[in-house]
């Protein structure tokens, strides 16, 4: 009997060990093998994919210079000073970010302003919009119900963030996409979100990324940004979660 | 209880150069009074139905407390600035600032550093303790040091849109105009 108790406590403890690691994914060897790994700390802003006022007339061109050269370039820049000598210096800024409460509140805040406008920089194209190619409109169905129940829940999300932050589309560890929002320059790849995931998609609803166009009418930007949308960038990047999650589908 | 927008203390134009008309148009003709909407339609049928806006600032959670909060720092905040404001403080809260800080300037300093490196937006708080010291604080978002059992002596707004229009990503010019147009009257006597 007693053999038995302590033989039963053993296989608990190791069926216990082997739930908690399947259900806690290794955010740092997921995010190793997406293509952003190679940013790190020490990065410089890529150049815009297109002209200032490529975006016209959803995004106009003197917020997209400010928004570029001055809010990108500061969070840039004091993200490396911060890093700068540190032992981080020349680690991947992903790794970083999943592992981010453990770095100074410099790292968390300009860091993920860094990344956080470098994806979305990417995400948007001049004639852009429309609907997604057959993988990830599946993909979007399976998880939302519609390419339209999507839109919706995304845009909420945007419009309902108080204050300062971003909206989200991210792919989870099963593989599944989701929608959030998160304060400040927060990303989903960081431990202090309500759920993890890799980001694919994203708009910045910070004020300065369309008062100078919209002032108080944040519904109004929200909306023209799906004339934006570049999801063949999109897609590539769901592609690539999932090859980095290790799912197929 | 309709909570209503108040009237501003000066005319939309009183605080140029420093505020343009047209931000002051959008930020209390349209953020403010968006506030007060949203703050109307969220109480209906809640225990905040008949509350003050002070007690929903102590005793609200999400959109009541950010929408009560907000028309409470906005109106606060408009009644902090005037035309042609004094530089400096007078009396008592001139001599407490001195005590808690050491001079005018140091405390302008320390200030202005808080209203600058607030991240994101929210709001910078010149405020009197429980125990009569001063002390400078952040909030984010619609904070409000009231929440906190600390009296409000002074605000400066940092959301984006209390300058964009304006100063865009300068936010240290904003702050450094700030101390242009403080009504400094209206400080001391909450002290």
């Amino acid at each position: 009997m007693k053999k038995f108790t302590k033989l039963s406590f053993a296989m608990l403890f190791f069926l216990g060990a082997f739930m908690l690691n399947v259900s806690a994914a290794d955010w740092s060897a997921i995010v190793k093998k997406l293509s952003d790994a190679q940013l790190t700390a020490m990065s410089n802003q890529k150049p815009l994919p297109y002209a200032y006022n490529a975006l016209e007339p959803y995004i106009d061109a003197r917020t997209m210079e400010i928004h570029y050269s001055k809010h990108h370039a500061t969070y840039t820049s004091n993200m490396n000073k911060a890093a700068k000598g540190q032992a981080f210096e020349s680690l991947s800024l992903l790794r970083i970010f999943v592992e981010v409460d453990k770095y100074p509140v410099a790292v968390r805040n300009n860091g993920g302003g860094f990344y956080n406008h470098y994806l979305f920089w990417e995400i948007m194209k001049p004639q852009g919009g429309g609907l997604p190619s057959e993988i990830l409109q599946k993909a979007i169905q399976d998880a939302f119900g519609s390419f339209d129940a999507f839109k919706s829940e995304f845009s909420k999300a945007a419009l309902d963030r108080f204050g300062s932050g971003w909206a989200w589309l991210s792919v989870d560890e099963t593989g599944h996409l989701f929608v959030s929002s998160t304060p400040n320059q927060d990303n989903p790849l960081m431990p202090i979100v309500e759920k993890r995931g890799i980001p694919i998609f994203c708009l910045d609803v910070w004020e300065h990324a369309y008062y100078l166009n919209y002032q108080n009418r944040r519904a109004d930007y929200v909306q023209n940004f799906w004339n934006l949308v570049n999801w063949q960038e999109v897609e590539k990047r769901y592609t690539e979660a999932l090859m980095a999650l290790g799912i197929t589908k | 209880m309709k909570h209503e927008l108040p009237p501003l203390p000066w005319a939309k134009n009183a605080l140029e150069p420093y505020i343009s008309q047209q931000t002051i148009e959008f930020h209390y003709g349209k953020h403010h009074q968006t506030y007060v909407n949203n703050l109307n339609n969220l109480i209906v049928g809640t225990p905040f139905e008949n509350s003050s806006l002070e007690d929903i600032i102590l005793k609200a959670e999400g959109g009541i407390f950010n929408n009560g909060a907000q028309v409470w720092n906005h109106t606060f905040y408009w009644n902090c600035l005037m035309p042609n404001g004094r530089s400096e403080p007078q009396g008592e809260l001139a001599k407490a600032i001195q005590r808690e800080f050491g001079s005018f300037e140091a405390f302008k300093e320390k200030f202005s550093a808080a209203a600058v490196s607030l991240f994101g937006s929210g709001w910078a708080w010149l405020v009197k303790n429980p125990d009569g010291h001063l002390e400078i604080i952040q909030e984010s978002n619609a904070g409000n040091p009231l929440r906190k059992g600390k009296t409000p002596l002074l605000t400066c707004d940092v959301w984006e849109h209390a300058y964009y229009l304006d100063k865009q990503n300068r936010r240290a010019d904003y702050v450094a105009d700030f101390w242009k147009m403080i009504n400094w009257e209206a400080v001391e006597a909450r002290f």
